[in-house]
């Protein structure tokens, strides 16, 4: 056993971050706040860095074991953690990108209220998100992966007068509990087969069963976690919730919803790899779910207008892939592009925060454009991660997409193609998000006195709200007077620059080798014509959104009446919220309602009880005089039914 | 040790009565802590037995004695009535003697009935409970307290009359001149004697539970209760039914004819009970009355530990007896700390709520999440072990019961969001957020939701060997 790291440290920094700021944060200073904030998650990313570091090359996991946690019985699980090489990356990405959007956080932030509350729950949400990557069983990492979920939905709701963030936040924390219900049900069937939840007991025993007598149990196991992957990663049909989640502030957008919890599902199916692979029939499940879900939200991106709906809807898109990935077979490859993702991604979104601001809160790309000469830092680094999640060579989307891409083109050709069109699409809509914002001439109201969104006309749509709902509250002396159109600060432009390199270089991180000795090979052929397909898919998704919103801006409009149907249904999402709604929500309210408590409890069994009528009445009446504090009738009552039980026993009984 | 545990609160009622009204509080809240600090004191050092007779000529003893379930009972009998007289003490004006009067005699009787050996002495402690929550529905309680009493006085009185009956026939039947539970359990029985004797005892604990379909009574007796009785009743009085059936239902079970059918029987009404009380939960307009239905899904998660007969789901009920009468004493404390400042317990009443009272929605959040069962707070760890247990009796009892889990952060995720969220009306926007009396009250219950959800093993090791005697009884045949 190797000398202790002291790995608790690394959630326990940004925990006591989380304590601070909780408790006196709302009588501190913001600086004081914000230094709190950011100094326990870079403390935590350098205890990370030093850990690592002495770790070395991790040929075998590095565990800790603090304290057991629950036993009863046989039933026992520790407090562990537990280091690999899957672990080590994802300590780095998660400690490194957090603290880059914890900084940007501080500059983006300044102006709103609940500063405190804001930095207290995103340290709690870093402390649950590496207890969840640092787990050493299924239970402590379901410990984390609530954890997240809970911060998620407080920070989701963050502005919470706007009735709108509340209910993101709910459906967020409710579908995900949805998804639990898979993983706990995966957990207690995990634990009658192999009587521990420990990842190496589990996994050690599952490489030397038998496949004949275990492929239904394992495959039970697996469909079961896939469930609760596909809750906290946002595939169908649990994704609903990721879009709306986008109510909350950009950073956590950024840090939550794109780079680190949504990617806890791919983690975790990679982490139980050993049983995926006995698993064909869920593997083959994991990989069509991750390419539907892939090809869907990626059609959902191609017409949003709000700019952090476009971003929400390709990072439940990009999360497909890593299904994909893993499902094929290519962990490596899937966790290589949740590594690139969380560069790209977070940029994007961080990108967007710098254009929002800029806009005074306005999120909807048709009021922007021409902003590339207004807000120069922000347009270069978005650039970069526009050609990162392009998928053009050789920045680092395209290493990490095609990794899983190409593995797809070995395994499932089908699956291919229609990872290939999405990629297309990929290209397609953020380069539209590109154009719209920064090309062309600025479409955004003028200096004028009451610049509000009563000014729009076509511009309030039902799920619009969700994402616009706070600037009416929280920003209302927003939008006066000042109206010129400026960069953002340097807190929040050096994360992004940060980011952009990252983008731009972070394909070049052998990541799938230094995995290989855990999650297996992903390394596939580069097949001439695949690789000539994913570099046509660029091409042609940029070549047409700039021939449609740069050349000739008025085509979209055309396209859309003359497709009016398929664009209405695209627009709409496929209208499964309201499907969802009818199917699924209003049976169960209104069966609750209607038949369970005023039909079952209030008429069928109150009824009986009130129903027992004259003898309810007499006994009423009688009891009443108890209100006189008459005790004695009471004695009486027990008395008498004691002699009548008697007496009836001895009647029917046969009492001896 | 255990006699005077039983005896202070019962002396400190007399005394009460003594004493001038207005320092009724200050006494009531002086005994239940010391009391407090005895139960305590009994945890750490453990309890031993004490038995003489009482009624010698029927074989009636006075026998106490208590193993490391019934002192966590006892514990959170004395917490928890500590706390509900703290909540008393601005909101209680009137008969302000005699109801904390009734308070400590509640007390006495609710720990009698956790270390009482001998089935009379049981019974009468059992019956003792009763009266003092009748009264305190039925004269402190909301408009509809007299209903309300009156249907819980029914309810419970006729569970009563059946564990009288099955009593008196264990003793008759097995001819052991005693009532020395332990000896009446492990008396020979025919199968057919059992299954009656064990029906009888089911249905007076299943309404103290309660079970569905026999919950109705707790809508009403909650919601109209004051908050003192309120807490007492989910915190304490629903265990008297859980209690009842690990300690004298289920020794029955092995002679009882049918017993795996009984069993199944069982498991089925507990998740109905899971699933049903957290839909109807669901759509409830009372802030009050949702809590009370949740605490039917939430006791159904209980007994389903207690029926999946495993020591992962016994062991886990045990511990989530404790768990829910923490989280759903809070939160019957919170809504007494809104009901006391606003006089209404509709839902829609309120919202924005954290505006005007931030620190209460705070402790109302980490009440919500621990009911929710969240991870690292107390709910969830019981509710893992639980349908763990559940799981190995029987995997389908695990997949119907788990939704229950999912409705659970549906129903208390709105509640919150109605409540707590939103633009705070004008009503609501000048509400004094808590005083220190109520951190007093709210506090403690915190501090032990999370220490029991981040380590919990203390309490499964105290649990463990009553869980192990009672497996060997069921599996003694």
């Amino acid at each position: 056993m190797a000398e202790s790291q002291q790995l608790w440290l690394i959630p326990a920094l940004p925990l006591l971050g989380f304590l601070i700021n909780s408790t006196v944060g709302r009588k501190m200073s913001k600086q004081f706040v914000s230094f709190i904030a950011i100094a326990s998650v870079v403390a935590s990313f350098l205890w990370v860095a030093k850990t690592l570091n002495a770790l070395g090359a991790l040929d075998q996991p590095h565990v800790e074991h603090y304290f057991t946690w629950i036993a009863s019985g046989t039933f026992s699980v520790g407090f562990d953690f537990s280091v690999d090489r899957l672990t080590s990356i994802m300590l780095l990405v998660v400690t490194g990108i957090g603290s880059l959007i914890h900084i940007y956080a501080t500059g983006y932030m300044a102006h709103e209220g609940g500063y405190y509350r804001f930095f207290a729950y995103l340290n709690l949400f870093m402390f649950f998100m590496l207890i969840l990557v640092l787990a050493a069983n299924f239970l402590l990492l379901f410990v984390g992966w609530e954890g997240v979920g809970l911060c998620s939905y407080l920070l989701i709701g963050f502005y919470f007068l706007e009735k709108s963030a509340g209910d993101a936040g709910k459906k967020a924390f409710i579908v995900n509990r949805v998804g639990d219900f898979g993983f706990s049900l995966a957990m207690f069937l995990v634990f009658i087969n192999f009587g521990s939840l420990d990842f190496g007991t589990v996994f050690g025993k599952a490489a030397t069963l038998q496949p004949e007598h275990s492929a239904g149990m394992i495959t039970a196991i697996c469909l079961l976690l896939l469930v609760g992957a596909a809750g906290k990663s946002a595939q169908i049909p649990l994704y609903v919730w990721l879009p709306d989640a986008m109510a909350g502030p950009t950073p956590v957008s950024a840090l939550i919803h794109a780079a680190t919890m949504v990617t806890a599902g791919v983690y975790m199916v990679c982490r139980s790899s050993s049983l995926f692979n006995n698993a064909p029939l869920a593997m083959e499940t994991v990989a069509i779910v991750g390419t539907a879900t892939a090809f869907f939200a990626a059609t959902m991106g191609l017409a949003q207008n709000d700019i952090k709906k476009v971003f929400a809807y390709s990072t439940v898109s990009q999360l497909g892939y890593m299904f994909l990935g893993a499902g094929v077979g290519a962990y490596s490859a899937g966790i290589f592009h949740v590594v690139t993702h969380a560069f790209f991604k977070a940029l994007l979104f961080l990108g967007a925060g710098s254009v929002i601001m800029a806009c005074h809160h306005e999120q909807d790309m048709r009021w922007y454009g021409g902003l590339r000469k207004k807000i120069p830092v922000t347009f270069g680094t978005l650039c970069c991660a526009w050609v990162a999640i392009a998928g053009i060579p050789p920045f680092s989307g395209y290493h990490s997409k095609d990794a899983i891409l190409l593995a797809a083109y070995e395994h499932a050709r089908p699956l291919f193609w229609i990872g290939a069109l999405t990629a297309a699409m990929t290209a397609f809509y953020v380069s539209r998000a590109m154009f719209l914002t920064f090309f062309g001439e600025y479409r955004g109201p003028n200096p004028h006195p009451d610049h509000g969104h009563g000014g729009h006309d076509d511009h309030a749509h039902g799920d619009d709200h969700a994402a616009h709902g706070h600037d009416a509250h929280a920003h209302k002396d927003h939008g006066h007077g000042h109206q010129e159109i400026k960069e953002s600060p340097a807190v929040m432009t050096i994360p992004l620059v940060i980011l952009a390199l990252l983008s731009l270089g972070g394909g070049f991180f052998n990541i799938p080798d230094w995995l290989e000795p855990v999650l297996g090979s992903s390394h596939a052929e580069h097949d001439p014509t695949a690789v000539a397909v994913l570099y046509a898919t660029f091409i042609v998704g940029i070549g047409l959104a700039y021939v449609m919103y740069v050349l000739s801006p008025s085509l979209p409009d055309k396209l859309a009446s003359s497709f009016k149907g398929l664009h209405t249904l695209i627009y709409n999402k496929y209208f499964v919220d309201e499907v969802y709604d009818v199917t699924i929500v209003h049976p169960i309210t209104e069966g609750s309602r209607y038949f369970l408590w005023k039909g079952v409890d209030a008429g069928l069994i109150d009824g009986a009880v009130n129903g027992a009528g004259s003898v309810s009445r007499w006994l009423g009446g009688t009891l009443r005089h108890l209100q006189g504090g008459n005790i004695r009738s009471y004695a009486t009552w027990v008395a008498a039914g004691a002699v009548f039980v008697v007496l009836a026993m001895s009647v029917w009984g046969g009492v001896r | 040790m255990i006699g005077l545990l039983l005896l202070v609160p019962l002396a400190g009622m007399l005394i009460s009565i003594f004493l001038p009204a207005r320092l009724s509080k200050y006494w009531a809240a002086a005994v239940s802590a010391a009391t407090a600090l005895l139960s305590v004191q009994l945890l750490r050092t453990g309890a031993t037995a004490e038995r003489m007779p009482w009624i010698p000529s029927l074989g009636v003893d006075y026998h106490v004695a208590a193993d490391g379930i019934s002192l966590l009972m006892l514990v959170l009998t004395t917490v928890m009535t500590l706390l509900a007289i703290l909540a008393s003490f601005e909101s209680v004006k009137d008969r302000v003697k005699e109801f904390y009067a009734l308070l400590l005699l509640l007390e006495s009787a609710m720990l009698g009935v956790f270390v009482a050996q001998d089935f009379v002495l049981f019974f009468v402690f059992f019956e003792f409970s009763l009266v003092p929550m009748y009264f305190l529905i039925g004269l402190w309680g909301g408009e509809r307290r007299l209903y309300a009493a009156i249907k819980f006085f029914l309810y419970t009185l006729s569970g009563s009359v059946f564990l009288l009956l099955g009593i008196i026939a264990l003793y008759l039947k097995s001819g052991a001149r005693t009532f020395d539970a332990a000896t009446l359990l492990a008396a020979p029985l025919d199968p057919v004697t059992a299954q009656w004797v064990f029906w009888a005892f089911f249905l007076a604990f299943a309404i103290k539970v309660p079970m569905f379909p026999l919950h109705t009574w707790l809508p009403d007796a909650h919601t109209e209760a004051p908050t003192a009785g309120s807490v007492i009743l989910a915190g304490v009085m629903l265990k008297m039914g859980t209690y009842g059936f690990l300690r004298f239902s289920l020794p029955l079970l092995p002679q009882a004819g049918h017993a795996r059918e009984i069993v199944t029987v069982l498991g089925v009404l507990s998740i109905i009970a899971i699933l049903y009380g957290a839909l109807v939960s669901l759509m409830q307009k009372d802030w009050k009355r949702l809590v009370a239905y949740s605490s039917v899904s939430h006791l159904g998660f209980c007994t389903l530990g207690l029926f999946s007969l495993n020591a992962s789901g016994i062991s886990g009920s045990v511990l989530q007896q404790v768990n829910h009468g923490i989280s759903t004493g809070l939160l019957f404390l919170i809504v007494g700390i809104v009901y006391e400042r606003r006089h209404t317990r509709v839902i829609a009443d309120f919202g924005g709520l954290a505006h005007a009272m931030p620190n209460m929605s705070v402790i109302f959040a980490i009440a919500m999440l621990s009911s929710a069962g969240l991870p690292l707070l107390n709910g969830f760890v019981g509710e893992f072990a639980i349908l763990n247990g559940a799981y190995q009796a029987n995997a389908l009892w695990a997949y119907w019961s788990v939704p229950g889990v999912v409705l659970g952060a549906a129903y208390l995720l709105w509640l919150y969001q109605r409540t707590m969220l939103g633009p705070a009306q004008e009503v609501n926007a000048r509400l004094q957020d808590l005083t220190v009396r109520e951190w007093l009250t709210v506090l403690p219950l915190v501090a032990w939701a999370i220490s029991i959800g981040v380590y919990p093993k203390p309490y499964f090791d105290l649990i463990a060997p009553g869980v192990k005697a009672a497996l060997e009884a069921l599996h003694r045949s």
